[in-house]
This record gives structure tokens, C-alpha cells and sequence, in this order.
């Protein structure tokens, strides 16, 4: 299947962002059944599975090109979106050397890395870029190797450097998040990164995860899914940019809700780095409104029964108070009440 | 994280360097360049003849930054389970094997200072990937090798390539020669010892004696102990069949092997999914899920980490 980028959407201002029918039907729909509550929800990242965005090691999709783009508006902004501790340098590189690998892997009609020892040659077609450099000499490259690398991808990314059987997140680029500051949260540990996160620190999901995370293998990378919901085709819902989007969740009204309130997915990826022995954290966002989401029959209902039933400590942590019932209300007119089936497949294959 | 996943390597080159020490350089048998290890990682080999198999780990030694090859230093062990005696008698240049990819459980630390290196014997092998990512970082660094007084000569020849004035081996010599350098280094300094199991346990009980912080004492581990163990049979209540484990395949993968549509999602034993009700025998607990109360009960077991201690052990699946 060939991409078809679309360069002109935007994140902001006139949100011109759309999904075409074979991107509503690739999203990485987060709900396995009708209810949802934290668990340690992690599998392999192993190409394959329910939907085509699980079926390269970095997924891109349309949006690539829009994406990149917004990235750039952001950085220009504020530049201290992505930083990096100076003792994370070598995971700089194994990200690079990890990402570009992957893509011309992945995508070889996109980008392609040719590689006599050190010297290095980069292409990257969507974007128009081509650089030679010396890997390991971040004097060849313009920006330092892990921002270079990840302003041409889509998604969050973070480093954690693991030491005294903890892991502390030591750099990211951060301009797609939900709600939370890199600024804020840099060097921060496992635990206390994850503390404003209700229920699950009691249910003990953060001591396994980290235990479990400890003992990542390079080369056998692995995921999970979040959610939340974001008002507008907005990627930079960051607390940095509260002014300019909190006043957003006022807007939502039982006449716009199903264009306007938008499911937000964050398809996360953990890999090993092999030389810095750190992790790289990948959060790649997706964002489908509720119209949408509704003209695949099951995620339409299910969507429609897990917010009618989400547990109240959930509603405001992800900060959805404000128009929770009026998404369920909407949703409500699509749900027969018929009985689905397990998993997040689409189970249709044209819409 | 169980899951077998096995890359080909083909022996490019095999050097003798003592009676009972063998360099071995692997290429990718692909021709492409070789996974990235970084210092201090391992390869897992699959070894097999035909009447036996073996995983054995062996310390990567060549230079993390190069990718045209991987190499690694293997001791032929007296009374070993045959895995190196095969390793030094059967393997050949040209000979394909498979391995899991390079995994590092014995990483550098990062936000280190100064590093001081601690080996013994066939256990300096890590630190050469370690002095050659010391050298490209810049960083300082001491080693101090023990081996016994007739392999001096043979330590000293190998180490030669890897730096001046910062190698100290002591050829039959004990430990308490360390006593004066481990009480005069700088704040800051992380130490790391690979070697026999007693000559790493008294290396870091002279640290801590020296006041060191446990956090800055490393060891090496190949994790061995959380890969394998005894045989044993899985008896299904209710499809009714007997699943032999072998020693080097989890109850997971055997009964996958087996047909058996056992449920799963992270195979590391954290997230739960796994858990498969005990009717009889008594699982060896490796998960991180079950807490100390359910994991005392005997009353379930997690399928993708944990073994049985009882020859047999009897599962409602």
C-alpha cells in the first residue's frame, strides 16, 4: 500500500486534520472489551496484529509529513520540548541508529541509510532530507542525534536510563503529550513519574511494570496502549500550552461532540537500547473523533459502554468531567446493546 | 521476554590462544552488519550435536562501536556440561550457529566517574569491551586481573593491546592486595567484578567493608538462573494430556509446542494474564504478579516465567 501524506493538515488554528477511511480503520482502537480499568498491559512488539499500525517497529501513517511539521512549529516555540541529560549521549545515537534502521526496513520506498563504517547516509523522501554524517560525531549532524532523528517521526519519545534497579527518564522530545511536562518530570524515577496517576499505584501495577521493564531485552521491544480524549485535532496538549487549549473542554456541545471530541490513543513502544543499555520510550499518538470512531459499528458501541461506565477517578484524572455525558449521550444512538467481540479488530474491513 | 528469537552467526575466524582459551569471531551469516551489543553484554549460543543441546553465555569482547563482527573468549571447562568442550572441538570457521541476540545484564553505569574492574581468570572478558568503550568515552579506569600464577604470562599477553599503566594482574596472588586501592578511590567511582561466584562475593564484601555504597558494586550475571532449570511434566486436568518441560523451555512455550491455546500477553510475569489454577504440586514462583500470601498458597502459577518443583505437576487447562 502506498502512503498518500497529507502536508497541509494542522494541528492548531483551523484544525484541517482528517482521517481517510483506511486510517479510521488501521487506528489502534484501545478497548479489548466494554470495560475498562489499569492493568499491566503489555505484550511483545512483534510485527502483526489487530491493525496495520502495529505492523512496523515505528508506524507511519498519512500524517507523517503534518506531523513533522507541527513537531517544528513546536520546537521553534519552545525549544526546551527536548532535552537530553549529557550522560545519556550513547542511547542518543541508539535511538538514531534504532529509528532509521527500522524505518528503511519498514519503509524502503520512504527512507533509505546507507553505511561504509562510520560514514553514514540518510534519506528521507516525505521529508526532502538527505545528510551524510559521521555516526558517533554529533558535530556532523544539525541538531544532537536524538533530536535530529525524532523530529522526523511521528510520536512522543523519552530515554530512561536504568541504574539502581530504577529507571529515571534522562531526555525526550515531548510536543505531542497528554498533559505532562518533560520540563517538570526530567530525571525523575519510575515511580515518581507515574505518581499523579490514580488507582493504579494501590493495585500494584507500577511495581511490576518496573520490574518487568528492568529486565527488557534488547531486541525483543514491547507495548502497550493508553487513551485519553483531546477537544480538537490537538497534538500539543501540554501543560506549557494550558492557557491555549484547557478552555477547549467548554466547547463541546451535544450538537458538535461527534466532530469535535476526539479519541486519543497512545500506541506505546519500549525497546532496549544495546549500547547505552537504556530504554527508549515511544508514545505514538492518534486521534480519531467520535463520528468517526462511530462508522466502525463495534468501536462506536463499546466506546459508548466503556465512558458510560468508567470509573469516576479515571473521568478526572484524564480530564473528561466536563464532557463525559454528552460523548455518552451521543454515543448512545449507535449502541443496539448487541454482544461484541473480544479484542480491538475492527471486524470490518471496508466502512 | 521468553520467547525464542534466534539469529544466525557464522564463524568467520578461530584462534587458539592457550591450551584451554579459544577466540571465536561471528559475522552475520546475512552478511549485514551484526546486531549492536553494548559493553558487557552477552551472546547466548544454541550449541547442538546429536544427542545434545546446550545455551551456553558467553561475555562479547570485541569493540561495541564496530558492527562488522561480534567476538567472544571461550574457557574449555573441565567439568562442564559439554557445552564449551564443544565450543573448542567441534566448532569450525564457516559454521553457522544460532544465538539469541546480544543481551546486557551487566551494563556500564552511566553517570560514573571513574571505573575500577575486578576479574578473575576467563572473568576479565567483559572488561574488554568495557576498556575499549572507556577509551572512546574518555573515561578513567583501572583493572586489577587475578588468575593463577601460571596463566600470568597468558593474561598479560592478552591484555597487552588494551592500555598501559592501568592493568594490574596478579597472577597467584589473593585478594587482599586490593585492600589499599579500594579504600583511596575517588567519590564518584563505580566498581565491577566478574569472576568465580566466591571471588565476586569477596570482592564486594571488601568494598562494602571499604565503605562503598551498594549501588556502586556491580557483578556480572549472565541471569542463568531465572532462563532454565529441571524437567518436568505438566499434566492438563482438563484437555487430559501430559506436556513434558525440558530444562531449557518454559511451561509456556511446552505447552504452546503442545497445541494447547494457553492464555498470555507479556511473558515476563508481570501482567498477570497467565495465571493457570494448581491443582497439584508445587510451582518454583519466578513471576513478579503473585504476592508473597497467593504465592505461598501453591494455588497458581504463571505460566511463562514459572517451573514446577514436583516432578509433576497437575494444571486446570
Amino acid at each position: 500500500m502506498t502512503l498518500s501524506f497529507k502536508p497541509q493538515e494542522t494541528f492548531r488554528d483551523d484544525f484541517s486534520y482528517r482521517n481517510s477511511d483506511e486510517a479510521i480503520l488501521r487506528f489502534p482502537f484501545p478497548f479489548v472489551e466494554d470495560s475498562y480499568m489499569y492493568s499491566v498491559n503489555i505484550e511483545p512488539h512483534v510485527k502483526g496484529g489487530p491493525t496495520p499500525a502495529f505492523h512496523a517497529a515505528f508506524d507511519v501513517d498519512e500524517h507523517y509529513v503534518a506531523e513533522c511539521q507541527e513537531r517544528a512549529i513546536v520546537l521553534a516555540q519552545d525549544p526546551s520540548r527536548c532535552k537530553v541529560l549529557p550522560h545519556m549521549i550513547e542511547a542518543e545515537w541508539d535511538t538514531l541508529e534504532l529509528i532509521m534502521e527500522s524505518l528503511a526496513a519498514d519503509y524502503p520506498e520512504h527512507f533509505s541509510l546507507t553505511r561504509s563504517g562510520t560514514a553514514w547516509t540518510w534519506e528521507n523522501r516525505p521529508l526532502g532530507i538527505r545528510d551524510s554524517f559521521t555516526f558517533g560525531d554529533a558535530t556532523t549532524l544539525p541538531y544532537g542525534p536524538f533530536e535530529y532523528i525524532t523530529r522526523q517521526a511521528q510520536g512522543d519519545f523519552t530515554l530512561q536510563d536504568q541504574r539502581d534497579d530504577n529507571l529515571f527518564v534522562d531526555g525526550g522530545m515531548i510536543t505531542c503529550q497528554a498533559d505532562w511536562s518533560l520540563e517538570f518530570n526530567i530525571g525523575m524515577s519510575f515511580h515518581e513519574w507515574h505518581g499523579p496517576v490514580p488507582l493504579a499505584h494501590e493495585k500494584g501495577v507500577f511495581d511490576r511494570a518496573l520490574k518487568y521493564l528492568l529486565r527488557l531485552q534488547n531486541g525483543q521491544p514491547v507495548r502497550r496502549l493508553n487513551w485519553t480524549m483531546t477537544v480538537n485535532p490537538r497534538m500539543d496538549t501540554s501543560p506549557e500550552n494550558y492557557p491555549l487549549w484547557g478552555a477547549d473542554r467548554t466547547t463541546v456541545t451535544p450538537e458538535n461532540v461527534g466532530r469535535k471530541l476526539h479519541l486519543r490513543v497512545e500506541l506505546q513502544t519500549l525497546f532496549r537500547l544495546p549500547r547505552s543499555n537504556a530504554i527508549l520510550f515511544g508514545i505514538r499518538c492518534y486521534l480519531c473523533n467520535l463520528e468517526d470512531i462511530a462508522r466502525v459499528p463495534k468501536w462506536g458501541k463499546r466506546l459508548h459502554r466503556v465512558l458510560r461506565d468508567l470509573d469516576p477517578a479515571l473521568e478526572d484524572y484524564k480530564g473528561l468531567t466536563r464532557y463525559r455525558q454528552t460523548a455518552v449521550a451521543y454515543l448512545s444512538r449507535f449502541d443496539d446493546g448487541a454482544d461484541l467481540s473480544l479484542g480491538i479488530q475492527p471486524d470490518v474491513d471496508r466502512l | 521476554m521468553t520467547t525464542e528469537f534466534l539469529v544466525p552467526l557464522r564463524v568467520r575466524e578461530v584462534e587458539p590462544l592457550s591450551p584451554l582459551l579459544k577466540s571465536f569471531v561471528f559475522e552475520a551469516a546475512d552478511g549485514g552488519p551484526v546486531h549492536p551489543a553494548g559493553a558487557g553484554a552477552h551472546l547466548r549460543l544454541l550449541l547442538q550435536n546429536r544427542h545434545q543441546r546446550w545455551k551456553n553465555a558467553y561475555s562479547i569482547v570485541s569493540n561495541p562501536h564496530d558492527r562488522s563482527h561480534l567476538s567472544i573468549i571461550v574457557r574449555k571447562v573441565a567439568q562442564s556440561r559439554g557445552g564449551s568442550a564443544f565450543m573448542h572441538t567441534e566448532v569450525r570457521t564457516g559454521d553457522v550457529l544460532a544465538s539469541n541476540p546480544p543481551a546486557n545484564l551487566f551494563p556500564i553505569a552511566k553517570t560514573a566517574r571513574r571505573h575500577v574492574m575486578v576479574s578473575g581468570g576467563i572473568g576479565v572478558t567483559p572488561f574488554l569491551s568495557y576498556i575499549r568503550a572507556f577509551q572512546s568515552s574518555g573515561a578513567p579506569w583501572e583493572l586489577h586481573h587475578f588468575c593463577r600464577e601460571d596463566e600470568g604470562a597468558l593474561f598479560e599477553r592478552l591484555l597487552a593491546p588494551y592500555g598501559g599503566g592501568r592493568i594490574h594482574v596478579h597472577a597467584g596472588q589473593d585478594l587482599s592486595i586490593l585492600d589499599a586501592s579500594l579504600r583511596s578511590q575517588a567519590l564518584g567511582s563505580h566498581l565491577y567484578t566478574c569472576g568465580p561466584g566466591p571471588m565476586m562475593d569477596a570482592v564486594l564484601e571488601k568494598a562494602a567493608g571499604a565503605g562503598w555504597p551498594k549501588g556502586k558494586l556491580h557483578s556480572e550475571s549472565f541471569g542463568g538462573e531465572a532462563m532454565g532449570g529441571a524437567p518436568f511434566t505438566a499434566v492438563l486436568m482438563r484437555s487430559g494430556i501430559e506436556v513434558e518441560v525440558g530444562p531449557e523451555t518454559t511451561l509456556l512455550d511446552a505447552l504452546e509446542a503442545a497445541g494447547v491455546d494457553a492464555p498470555c500477553l507479556c511473558r515476563g510475569g508481570a501482567c498477570g494474564q497467565c495465571e493457570t489454577a494448581v491443582i497439584e504440586g508445587v510451582p518454583e514462583h519466578r513471576d513478579h504478579y503473585l504476592n508473597e500470601a497467593e504465592r505461598a498458597s501453591n494455588t497458581s502459577i504463571m505460566t511463562c516465567v514459572s517451573r514446577s518443583k514436583t516432578q509433576r505437576i497437575l494444571l486446570d487447562l
